[in-house]
């Protein structure tokens, strides 16, 4: 019979237990601290790597319904972010891979994305302009499919100015814009608007003597800026007055704003505009890529297009052409806001003039050289 | 008597050594090692590294150094931090101390624990929620500036500036400041403050010459709290400043955000670490050192 009051033994016991207790916690706390997060689909999850947002109900819900899947959305602003975190996390972490077009070639470089067989994608349907956008392909190789596109140029307060002042860029630096400037905090549509302002006809693609032009431009600028502002914030400060004007942005964000009672819009000025596009890549080790190329076939499809253009808070272009014509049947006013009528002026219109170039990452500077000369202007 | 004193008394050659009351810190000191001194001595390894590609790869070259160092901005961003947080602290130790002034002194007991429930109360909010709370009152067409406008005065730009980010430094440190102020001048000898007044001493030379010596420690650790959360905080100067200049904090966030430059943002991180030691080491000494006098007590 063991002897409670016997001292001894009880002291080592309270050591055992001690010690067993402590080993156990830790180990535990290991164990949970290293298992993986992300779900599969296995378990009902697609995992998304994208802009904020495009998890929304309405955006991805029928698609969750027909697979009985979950879309789990990692979000990011930006695409040095989004590389980021595609290069640091764990293979297999993400399935599908939503980017903009100039970074597609760097997560193809990186091993990130996988090759994609076009025969899956609707292409018939997209505009001829789409149907082979050359930064998502590499020769005949096919790597993401785009599924949508805006314009960014100048977007301004419609109670303070009109478009008919707003042809150039220069109304940034007139004396009436002084600390009603804002950015939104990404160097490079932001720089790329001002490399157009100083007629660069390809903004990106600049020698060194045009991009010492470039600094000194943003330099010049920088005493009339109000603030650098993150994704949220750029809304907010748009919407409350705080900013009147903002190179680099567009419709996908001021549309959404306009919608909702707030006087603002987008104008493209006579130096020209920035196309932006989104596009789907399937990750490398993603945990079920049929399910991926089915996301991306959906999102691609007429029905996903319309859900694409009329994203919550981020309504913009599509590229697939019988996405435009359900867009018209079943949504005419939204087709109307997102100049996306077939039967009047639109954004193809814009397009075809010439007056947009797409955006591309830096030719001639380094991605660092661009970042340091943003961080530079925003110290002035 | 001989069971008490085995259980009670040091470590005795019959019982080999104390071991197991050493255990007792030893969760402190892992934690501490494991999540701050391992942590640091990786972030200053990650200085010398490098990033190719956005992928980081361990490396030992300067260039990182060389780099921020060498940076206008940097300086610029540092100088900056620098006075925001040293105005911030300023004002807050001014505006705090007499708030805690009347809680420890002049209000009755039940006054005193209400008006330690109300400055513990922000505390239930997330901090972000109040700072965005803010944007609401200050903007140009927020609450104030309303307020403003029903009287025919402003708008006046209160974001986007040293202004809003301080208003978002107090939001963060104020509260905090004056419950350390409250404190310490709770534990201010009575009788010191009685001798003063039966030795004419008025109040205002009192508060002066025996409350706030009394109380150095207590305020110049608030002080030091104020410091430290205003230099490293990141929401206020980017959701209230603007990023306008950016502080050292917001810097850094630019710096992986914008390249995933992990080694360059730890230089920026750990400029800062040394900055606030060296601070906080002066700030220790003033509050803890004996002035000529006190060794003749």
């Amino acid at each position: 019979m063991k002897n409670l009051g016997d001292k001894s033994n009880r002291k080592g016991i309270v050591r055992r237990d001690v010690l067993k207790g402590g080993a156990a916690v830790a180990a535990a706390a290991t164990t949970s601290m290293f298992l993986p997060r992300y779900g599969s689909a296995q378990d009902g999850v697609l995992n998304l790597l994208a802009w904020p947002g495009w998890g929304h109900p309405d955006t991805v819900g029928p698609f969750e319904a027909k697979h009985g899947v979950k879309v789990q959305v990692k979000e990011y602003a930006g695409g040095e972010p989004m590389l980021a975190l595609a290069n640091s996390s764990p293979i297999g972490t993400f399935d599908v891979i939503l980017t903009d077009a100039e970074y597609v070639q760097m997560l193809r470089a990186g091993n990130l994305i996988v090759e994609l067989d076009p025969n899956d994608y609707p292409f018939e349907d997209y505009w001829p302009n789409y149907q082979r956008f050359p930064l998502h392909w590499d020769g005949d190789t096919l790597f993401s499919v785009m599924v949508r596109f805006g314009y960014l140029g100048l977007s301004y307060n419609m109670e303070q100015y009109t478009p008919k002042q707003l042809t150039s860029y220069s109304v940034l630096w007139e004396e009436g814009a002084a600390g009603k400037v804002g950015f939104f905090d990404w160097y490079l549509p932001s720089m790329g608007c001002l490399s157009l302002y100083n007629g660069n006809k390809s903004p990106f693609d600049i020698d060194e003597e045009a991009f010492g032009k470039l600094r000194e431009t943003m330099n010049s600028l920088a005493p009339q800026v109000a603030g650098y502002y993150s994704y949220a914030n750029t809304y907010s400060s748009l919407a409350n007055g705080q900013v009147w004007l903002i190179p680099g942005i567009g419709e996908w964000l001021t549309l959404g704003l306009r919608k909702d009672g707030v006087p603002v819009n987008t104008h493209i000025p006579d130096e020209g505009g920035i196309q932006w596009t989104e596009s789907f890549s399937i990750a490398r080790g993603a945990r079920s890529p049929e399910l991926a190329n089915e996301f991306i076939k959906w999102m691609a499809s007429p029905e996903g297009q319309v859900r694409c253009a009329l994203r919550p808070g981020n309504e913009t272009g599509i590229a697939s052409k019988k996405g435009w014509e359900k867009l018209n049947a079943d949504h005419p006013v939204e087709a109307e806001w997102l100049r996306m009528r077939l039967d009047k002026r639109n954004m193809m219109d814009e397009w075809n003039e010439g007056k947009i170039v797409i955006r591309r990452l830096p030719f001639q500077q380094t991605i660092e050289d661009w970042t340091q000369a943003w961080a530079e202007m925003k110290s002035v | 008597m001989s069971m008490q004193s085995e259980s009670r008394g040091p470590p005795t050659g019959s019982r080999g050594p104390y071991w197991f009351g050493l255990l007792w810190p030893a969760p402190s000191v892992s934690w501490q090692t494991a999540f701050f001194i391992a942590p640091l001595c990786l972030l200053v390894a990650i200085t010398f590294w490098k990033v190719a590609n956005f992928q980081l790869s361990a490396d030992f070259t300067t260039a990182n150094w060389v780099s921020m160092f060498t940076a206008g901005y940097f300086w610029d961003a540092f100088l900056y931090t620098l006075f925001l947080a040293a105005v911030t602290t300023v004002l807050i130790s001014i505006i705090a101390f007499p708030c805690a002034y009347a809680l420890a002194f002049k209000v009755s007991p039940a006054i005193r624990r209400l008006g330690v429930f109300f400055l513990l109360t922000p505390f239930f909010t997330s901090f972000i929620v109040r700072v965005y709370s803010w944007q609401v009152i200050l903007s140009n067409d927020g609450i104030l500036n309303s307020g403003f406008a029903a009287v025919g005065l402003g708008p006046f730009d209160m974001l986007n500036n040293s202004f809003s980010t301080i208003v978002g430094f107090f939001t963060l440190a104020f509260p905090l400041v004056i419950l350390l102020h409250l404190l310490s001048l709770s534990n201010v000898d009575r009788s010191l403050i009685e001798a003063a007044h039966n030795l004419r001493c008025g109040r205002v030379m009192t508060v002066f010459l025996i409350i706030i010596p009394a109380a150095r420690v207590g305020l110049t650790l608030a002080a030091c709290f104020a410091f430290l959360l205003s230099f490293g905080e990141y929401l206020s100067p980017s959701l209230l400043g603007g990023s306008r200049p950016p502080t050292l904090s917001v810097l850094l966030v630019d710096t992986v955000k914008s390249g995933n430059h992990w080694p360059k943002a730890s230089v920026i991180a750990i400029t800062m670490i040394v900055t606030l030691t060296l601070i906080l080491f002066a700030a220790v000494k003033f509050a803890y050192h004996k002035s000529p006098g006190a060794d003749r007590d």
